[in-house]
């Protein structure tokens, strides 16, 4: 299980390995923001996505909009980690395609839950 | 100041007032020469007017400008200039949190072996132990048990001092939220500052509007700041008021409701 974190902090992104880590993800990788992500993405066969919203050059919204309208990458599970908490974007990602959203601040115990969600129901 | 303005605008407007009678009265009487003559006087009074509030307003922008050392033209600007003070005071702001929350998390993962590692040991010689109490191990093996226990008690000694002096480290740590504090303060100040002189300077430029009669599309300039805002796809960053607010989620809780209703 490879997954990627998406964040402009790099202090965000270490709180998310970490917890990661604790549920038993070890093979993780970073990037600060979508244009950096993408490419990663193309090349590193990554199984899970981690991605905040809120970042220069190319935001998680537009990441995640462009991971579905990618043919090889439509249905890598993403999960969205931020601080974007109105109503209508968080519709606006569902509507994008999102699998779950974790609204920031959140505990390591959201995290694990959404994470969990996600398998069930990509594996189920 | 201000009182000046208003007085200023008020006796623009009586002369316009007066000198519009005088002029209908002048027209309908075929006297053009003192059309003429009134329709210079209203232009004398409306430019007169115009020089003093664009005079006023230039002279307020001045010392804002002196105020705030702003003046890229005066020596070491950049050096005393607030505004950029208050940039390089943020940008302190930002480099003392994510030390700090580095520090915190490089001493969180020192630490998280060494409690994983006592309590291994510890469930290990729990077992043994047992065994032990219920004399299933024999003298040899009991020797081997004893000197694992004195290591344990010397390693738990050693390792309790650690993650003490680790905890310490992560308490003090978190002194950035005292002298970031102090900072942030300072800036709040400058900014209240900052608003209070546009709004100044907005009202006096609203006074130069008036004598040159200039109209602006407040409206078009709101339609354009709202359809700025709705472009949601940049973020907007953490919600100050969410629980005042009805199109912010309060918590996670919000979130899940949310997602459900939507099917998820």
């Amino acid at each position: 299980m490879k997954i990627l974190i998406v964040d402009d902090f790099s202090t965000m992104r270490r709180i998310i390995k970490n917890l990661l880590r604790d549920l038993g993800f070890t093979n993780t990788a970073e990037a600060d923001d979508g244009t950096t992500a993408l490419p990663m993405l193309h090349s590193g066969s990554f199984d899970f996505l981690v991605t905040d919203w809120n970042m220069p050059n190319m935001s998680g919204i537009d990441l995640l909009r462009a991971v579905r309208a990618d043919d090889r990458l439509k249905h890598l599970p993403v999960l969205m980690v931020t601080a974007e908490a109105k109503r209508d974007q968080i519709i606006e990602a569902a509507q994008a395609g999102v699998n779950g959203y974790v609204v920031k601040p959140f505990t390591a115990q959201v995290l694990k839950e959404k994470i969990e969600k996600i398998f069930e129901r990509v594996n189920g | 100041m201000d009182h000046d303005n208003i007085s200023m605008g008020d006796d623009f407007e009586s002369t316009l007032k007066s000198h519009a009678r005088q002029l209908t009265e002048s027209l309908e009487k075929g006297n053009f020469a003192d059309v003429v003559q009134i329709i210079h006087q209203l232009n004398q009074v409306r430019d007169r007017g115009l020089y003093q509030e664009v005079g006023k307003l230039t002279r307020e922008l001045h010392n804002a400008i002196v105020n705030f050392q702003l003046d890229p033209r005066v020596p070491h600007a950049q050096e005393v200039s607030q505004i950029s003070d208050a940039t390089e005071r943020l940008s302190y702001v930002v480099t003392m949190t994510e030390r700090a929350a580095n520090r915190t998390m490089d001493l969180v993962e020192e630490c998280a072996p060494v409690v994983n590692g006592m309590a291994d040991e510890a469930q290990s010689l729990s077992v043994e132990w047992q065994r032990f109490m219920r004399r299933e191990i024999g003298a040899d093996a009991f020797r081997d048990l004893a000197k694992r226990v004195e290591l344990f008690l010397a390693r738990s000694e050693r390792d309790g001092a650690k993650l003490s002096g680790h905890l310490n480290d992560i308490l003090l740590a978190q002194d950035y939220q005292d002298l970031t504090g102090q900072v942030i303060k300072r800036v709040t100040t400058l900014v209240t500052e900052v608003e209070s002189n546009l709004l100044k300077l907005m009202l006096m430029a609203s006074q130069v509007d008036r004598f040159a009669g200039i109209k602006h599309d407040h409206e078009g300039l709101r339609a354009e700041q709202e359809k700025q805002q709705k472009e949601s796809s940049r973020g907007e960053g953490p919600q100050i008021h969410a629980d005042k607010r009805d199109d912010v989620v309060s918590g996670q809780d919000d979130v899940d409701d949310l997602l459900s209703s939507l099917g998820f």
